[in-house]
């Protein structure tokens, strides 16, 4: 779900150069609403969630006005134009290519934002300033004198409201007004006085009284009361996860599929029960009818596995993470938890990658950008792709072990969990360079608009649609020809000691863990056909293998980008020393020798 | 009297006097608006050496513990 997880642009979209063209980039501090305005600017959809670090890479879209047209760029947030990490450094890279910036600022942090508009603004591109999030500047009795603030710094500003989009058409007016400011370069010190002489004249705060929110702030944040909060709401979390996930599976997914069932038996009679492309669309029979997961044949196991087992719980999941993230908790969250995680090489901004991660390795990747080192972020990678399975993943966990019990699911997970913190403890202490403490902007929580988080949900759920289905497919096609081809018998052949000393697993299982490449959760579907030769612990130490030892396509791609070809060797290497031994532990504890 | 953030408690306030360490982590902090001058709010702080938060003009922010003991508050 590489990029398309993250901006997605309307179809209708206008192609081809314009001579009237002209790049514009909107930039400023983290979490004031850019990619709100953007979308609301272009029609673009891009994710937006309440914390810092959500934009990490650049995206880009159209808007015509007049008749001039602009190319619109979204960019990371920062602090300052001198970047401490990497998402950082796409922000600052891209103010180099724009011929106007759009200054997104949070009014009701004001003061924050106007050292990087400072900076900015020295720099002699034209530029135009959104006050933003002006209703809750108002509603915390912040009043900015607008017609002031615009004489001091010298360009066009307008007050806008993204989220409902009070404003924006009032900035796309301006934007034939951009200007380059007066201000000169100057050092940090002469900028802040500035910025204190500007705050002194433009801003009013009226005295607010302590809210509700403010308590609600207080309680989440405080260890004694914040921790047990912490703890009940991730297994409230976990818990809708499965609820919903279930609940679709039964109430929707099932009964769409047995209405579906007639239309590939008769398909199946009429290809005559048996044959080359009989065994590719259908697969085999099992017991004289189509068994959904275990017939593997494309129109079969292709279509349930990403819709009917799957799919359920990624619509489950992005919805509960939307709220986590809309809300503002996860910075929270992270606070709450930096000292494990600091640990582990890391800092607390890491439980951001790994609850992305839980969702899809891919954008969990991605966001290690905001780790401020090369250590924090190999680390932070390293961990995803070896020790946290995505929710396809997750979803075939379920599907295999269910029926044997809750008992062996747990086994799975708290394999995984010491693998996690056993790998981040061993990384930390060998590998060179700094882990630098977290450094973390809490935004004030806020209320969800449901349109947006249904949007955003949606949003992800396509790009699992986009990216995993074709692969899905393709799996289901490709283990046929393998099957076909007599390419299994020979991999079991070869890796049947292996796989039977080490693991203690039939040697048909090699197969599987090969399939794993392309889809996890196609391999794990496929160990379900084989769950009868297996006892229970067998399939716990297989599906755990499957997790741990090759990140399927999309992410080994994505590791490779993000870590370069050092990185993703080192990653690997650490992925099969782990797999082996964790595996080899697995067969002697739970199944002895 | 001068202290640094990381021995304030709970719900203690004041204005910070001065920051020691390098040009760079003096410049992040002030960039974020953690600077001197400003009036801090010590919220809270974790338990076994974590991050300590504080608040400047209304927003929180978390720092690590030794970030926390190069900051000086006059309370
Ligand atoms: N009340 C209010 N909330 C807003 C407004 N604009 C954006 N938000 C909310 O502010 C949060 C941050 O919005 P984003 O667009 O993700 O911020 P960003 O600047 O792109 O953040 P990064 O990409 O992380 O730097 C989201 O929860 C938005 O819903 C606004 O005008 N008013
Ligand atoms: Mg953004």
């Amino acid at each position: 779900m590489s990029r398309g997880e993250q901006c997605s642009l309307p179809k209708d979209m206008p192609e081809g150069l314009d001579p009237e063209q002209r790049t514009e980039e909107l930039m400023k501090a983290v979490n004031v609403g850019k990619s709100v305005v953007f979308s609301r600017l272009t029609g673009a959809k891009v994710i937006t969630s309440n914390y810092a670090g959500t934009t990490v890479d650049f995206c880009q879209g159209h808007i015509r006005v007049g008749k001039g047209k602009f190319d619109i760029i979204d960019a990371p947030g920062t602090y300052s134009l001198q970047p401490t990490n990497k998402s950082e450094e796409v922000a600052v890279e891209m103010l180099k290519q724009a011929d106007i910036v759009v200054i997104v600022l949070d009014s009701t942090n004001l003061e924050r934002n106007l050292f990087l508009t400072h900076e900015i603004l020295e720099t002699g591109k034209p530029a135009i300033i959104a006050l933003n999030m002006w209703d809750e500047a108002q509603h915390l009795g912040i009043d900015i004198d607008q017609d002031m603030l615009e004489g001091a710094l010298g360009v066009p500003v307008v007050p806008t409201v993204a989220l409902s989009g009070e404003g924006i058409k009032d900035l796309v007016d301006k934007f034939d007004d951009a200007r380059t400011s007066e201000l000169e370069p100057t050092i940090d010190e002469a900028r802040w006085i500035n910025v204190g002489t500007i705050i002194k004249n433009v801003q009013t705060v009226t005295h607010k009284h302590h809210t509700m929110r403010d308590r609600l702030e207080d309680v989440t944040i405080r260890p004694l009361t914040g921790i047990p909060i912490a703890i009940g709401i991730i297994f409230l979390a976990f818990w809708l996860v499965r609820f919903i996930g279930e609940g679709l599976i039964t109430f929707v997914m099932d009964p769409l599929f047995e209405l579906y069932r007639p239309a590939v038996m008769d398909l199946s009679n009429m290809l005559g029960g048996s044959g080359w492309l009989h065994d590719m669309l259908i697969g085999s029979l099992i017991n004289g009818d189509v068994d959904f997961l275990e017939s593997l044949g494309v129109l079969t196991t292709g279509l349930y596995v990403p819709f009917g087992m799957v799919l359920p719980y990624i619509v489950a999941f992005y919805l509960v993470l939307a709220l986590m993230e809309d809300t503002g908790y996860l910075p929270r969250l992270s606070t709450l938890s930096d000292n494990i995680f600091h640990r582990l090489g890391m800092h607390g901004y890491g439980i951001v990658p790994l609850m992305l991660g839980m969702g899809c390795n891919v954008p969990g990747v991605l966001a290690t950008r905001n780790l401020e080192t090369q250590k924090q972020r190999f680390i932070a990678a390293t961990l995803l792709a070896v020790s946290v399975p995505c929710m396809a993943q997750i979803a075939m966990i379920f599907g295999v072990l269910g029926s044997h019990g809750p008992f062996y699911i747990f086994l799975v997970f708290i394999t995984l969990f010491f693998v996690y913190i056993t790998i981040g403890l061993i990384l930390n202490r060998i590998m060179k360079g700094e882990s630098p403490e977290i450094f973390l902007e809490i935004p004030p929580y806020r209320r969800p608009v449901l349109r947006t988080t249904l949007k955003k949900t949606w949003m992800r759920v396509q790009g699992f649609l986009k990216e995993a289905v074709p692969w899905m497919i393709f799996g289901v096609f490709f283990i046929n020809i393998l099957y076909t081809l007599g390419f299994f018998d020979l991999l079991g052949q070869a890796f049947s000691p292996l796989m039977e000393s080490w693991l203690g697993l039939p040697a048909v299982v090699a197969p599987v863990l090969i399939i794993g490449f392309l889809r996890k959760d196609l391999a794990v579907g496929m160990l379900l056909s084989l769950g009868t030769l297996m006892s229970p612990m067998q399939l716990v130490i297989a599906v755990t293998m499957l997790t741990m030892y090759f990140p399927c396509m999309a992410t080994f791609i994505v590791l490779f980008k993000e870590l370069g070809l050092k990185g993703l060797v080192q990653a690997i290497m650490v992925m099969f020393i782990m797999a082996a031994t964790v595996g080899g532990l697995m067969r002697l504890i739970l199944i002895g020798v | 009297m001068e202290k640094t953030l990381a021995i304030m408690k709970q719900g203690e306030s004041g204005i910070i006097t001065r920051m020691e360490g390098g040009e760079e982590f003096k410049r992040k902090l002030r960039t974020i608006g953690i600077r001197e001058g400003k009036r801090v709010l010590l919220v809270t702080k974790q338990y076994f050496g974590g991050p300590v938060v504080l608040k400047v003009d209304g927003r929180d922010t978390s720092i690590g513990r030794g970030m926390a003991r190069r900051i000086f508050v006059d309370v």
